[in-house]
């Protein structure tokens, strides 16, 4: 294998870079399975919303982080801390609720973070995420850091207040933040053309003054050089940029919504042909940026990763029950609830 | 100890300034607080001195300035977000209720929030429905939010350098009508822990536990009482969360009666909840059931005519305590 390879080139990646691109976008789709499974088994509480099909953008976007960079994430989280690198077994059991996940049980799928890789939380609540992510970039600029935010959000969170009121902040005082959008194509069941003129969304970033990028959402390393652009603007103080990733959400907007009444099966099936991993996998084998047999290793190692994973959460002990009395304030126990 | 006569604003001015001096972590953002110098003056001179860095005028965009302070806030910064008038926390609550009350609990205590929301409450001002509102029950409602009730500046001044030091999210109620009165007030560093009231006035008779300004104007009203030979005790609680309970409860297992003034609608309010707070461990001792005195469950009107007979006074408080001493 040498250098000379397409993607390589263009990209300015190295083999090894492309490879874990590879491996982060499996270690998504697998844990995401993984959900499904469980979920059908009936051992998870509650519901979780599925990342599969979108893996590309998480992957693409974050390979340009460094640890000491902010993020905030949405109900459908997963993908965003796993291409982070978070802790996969502290994960799954928070999915379960249990004492050994990320939050101790009391988050759950949809609130997980981990401030000790500047994860500042996916979030339950559609755009809330934006205005966090933008005032984390702006404590960059006070703290004099070049550190930079990302905001991910999806298509329906681009039509809340605070997707417009953080870019207009954002632009006007050139804050380090980019906000990507993934735009799968629906927020629950609604489909975004039914609700919204605009035909690409990253079109709103001109209303602010800012650089808006249409990219396919699809294509990791189409991914990764746009982000790679915004990011290299934001740290050198230029501002935000808005990046929009064209994609599609294979799975019903949770766990148990089969996501049929509302979308046509053709269009379904035309995305699952564009899957951002076997597609990735072929450029990998055609550029022969890696071999079958390499390919290979990679993803049964991944696969024990994330067995591993579930045995641990599984393995794992619920809280004790007087849990949730803790954590309320900083230092303090019980106060709030005299 | 050294005395010195500044306005409520003042003291508010000097608790921000005294805080960003010491602690460079500390921001100011909110609507006008710059070159304007804020709404009710508390922020003038500020922006000159610390620059629109850290003094940061914001567009009229409550819920995502309010964000903005929170991603902040878990980003190193100690940020004051000023929300001009309580009625617009209305605007922002998704960001206090939902997520900077919730952030710590629901990581698992993974991260402090340091953010101190300071707004202002009550009516009297002809400021009419939408600016005239106490709305410190909406916030209390909510785990994981402390709240403050400060009375006069040199309480507002020691309480506020507290809430800005916390680690937690603090929502800081400052009275509108208090703004440009004259206090004294210590001349020296000093702060005010949450959690504990202050008794303004010894008595035997009747409890009073006045929020915000009412406990000045129920210590106004117990001078008037003493002529009618009732001897009250005032309590101001400073702050609704933390609530010292343990203050009110030996004062009224003392006294034998309790009244409670808060400027906030009647229904699901403050005054409600302190009551029932206590009431288990203070029943065996009443003379007579626990009252209270509200504003009523209307929205504010515009004229003087209507508004004042609608929100608590001195007045009010002296005849409601004079009716459950005397009968």
């Amino acid at each position: 294998m040498g250098d000379k390879f397409k993607s390589i080139e263009i990209y300015g990646l190295k083999k090894e870079k492309i490879l874990k691109i590879y491996q982060d976008m499996l270690k998504i789709r697998y844990f995401e399975n993984e959900i499904t499974n469980i979920y059908l088994k009936a051992i998870m509480p509650g519901l979780a919303h599925l990342y599969i099909g979108e893996e590309a953008i998480a992957v693409g976007v974050c390979a340009n982080l460094t640890k000491s960079d902010f993020s905030t994430s949405t109900h459908r989280g997963h993908g965003h801390l796993i291409a982070q690198g978070v802790d996969l077994k502290k994960m799954m059991a928070e999915v379960l609720g249990k004492a050994t996940g990320y939050c101790k049980g009391k988050g759950g799928s949809m609130h997980i973070a981990d401030f000790s890789k500047g994860i500042l939380g996916a979030n339950g609540i559609v755009g809330a995420g934006i205005p966090i992510a933008t005032g984390s970039g702006y404590s960059a600029k006070v703290r004099g850091t070049d550190q930079v935010s990302v905001a991910f959000f999806g298509d329906a969170a681009s039509n809340q207040g605070t997707f417009h009121e953080s870019l207009n902040m954002a632009a006007a005082w050139k804050l380090p933040v980019i906000y990507v959008c993934e735009n799968n194509l629906y927020g629950v069941s609604v489909d975004i053309r039914k609700v919204t003129n605009t035909k690409d969304l990253a079109t709103r970033a001109f209303a602010y003054d800012i650089p808006g990028i249409v990219v396919n959402g699809n294509d990791v390393l189409e991914v990764y050089r746009v982000t790679k652009e915004a990011v290299e603007l934001a740290r050198g103080g230029g501002g935000p940029s808005l990046i929009e990733c064209k994609t599609y959400r294979w799975k019903g907007h949770n766990v148990g919504d089969p996501g049929r009444v509302y979308r046509l099966e053709e269009e379904r099936k035309e995305w699952i042909e564009r899957c951002p991993i076997k597609t990735f996998r072929e450029r990998l084998k055609k550029e022969k940026i890696s071999s079958e047999k390499e390919l290979n290793l990679i993803e049964e190692d991944t696969k024990k990763m994330i067995k591993e994973a579930v045995d641990f959460a599984i393995q794992s002990p619920y809280p004790d029950e007087m849990e949730a009395f803790e954590d309320l304030f900083v230092e303090e126990k019980g106060v709030g609830s005299r | 100890m050294k005395i010195k006569k500044i306005t409520y604003s003042q003291a508010l001015n000097e608790a921000i300034a005294e805080e960003m001096e010491r602690d460079k972590n500390v921001i100011l953002l909110g609507e006008d607080v710059g070159l304007f110098g804020g709404n009710f003056k508390v922020t003038a001179g500020l922006y000159e001195k610390y620059g629109e860095w850290r003094v940061r005028d914001v567009p009229i965009s409550e819920n995502s300035f309010t964000g903005l302070g929170l991603g902040a806030a878990l980003t190193g910064l100690r940020p004051i977000v000023e929300i001009m008038y309580c009625d617009f926390l209305m605007l922002a609550l998704d960001q206090i209720a939902n997520q900077a009350a919730k952030i710590r609990y629901m990581s698992g205590g993974q991260s402090n929030v340091p953010l101190t929301i300071r707004t202002a409450l009550g009516g009297g001002r002809s400021s009419a429905a939408q600016h005239s509102q106490s709305l410190q029950a909406l916030v209390c409602h909510i785990p994981g939010l402390k709240v403050v009730v400060p009375s006069s500046a040199a309480e507002a001044k020691g309480l506020l350098k507290t809430a800005i030091r916390d680690d937690n999210p603090v929502v800081f109620f400052e009275h509108k009508m208090e703004y440009n009165k004259t206090y004294e007030v210590p001349d020296e560093e000093f702060t005010i822990p949450f959690g504990v009231a202050n008794v303004l006035k010894v008595g035997k008779d009747i409890t009073i536990v006045g929020t915000s300004n009412l406990a000045l104007k129920a210590l106004q009203a117990a001078e008037e009482l003493t002529k009618e030979g009732i001897n009250a005790e005032i309590i101001d609680p400073r702050t609704l969360v933390p609530l010292d309970r343990d203050t009110i409860i030996e004062s009224v297992k003392k006294t034998g009666r309790l009244l409670i003034v808060d400027e906030g609608y009647e229904r699901c309010g403050v005054a409600g909840e302190i009551a029932m707070s206590v009431l288990k461990d203070v029943f065996y001792y009443l003379n007579g059931p626990i009252e209270r005195l509200t504003t009523a469950n209307f929205p504010i009107p515009f004229s003087p005519a209507l508004e004042f007979p609608l929100i608590p006074d001195k007045k009010k408080i002296y005849l409601k305590a004079k009716d459950m001493v005397l009968g």
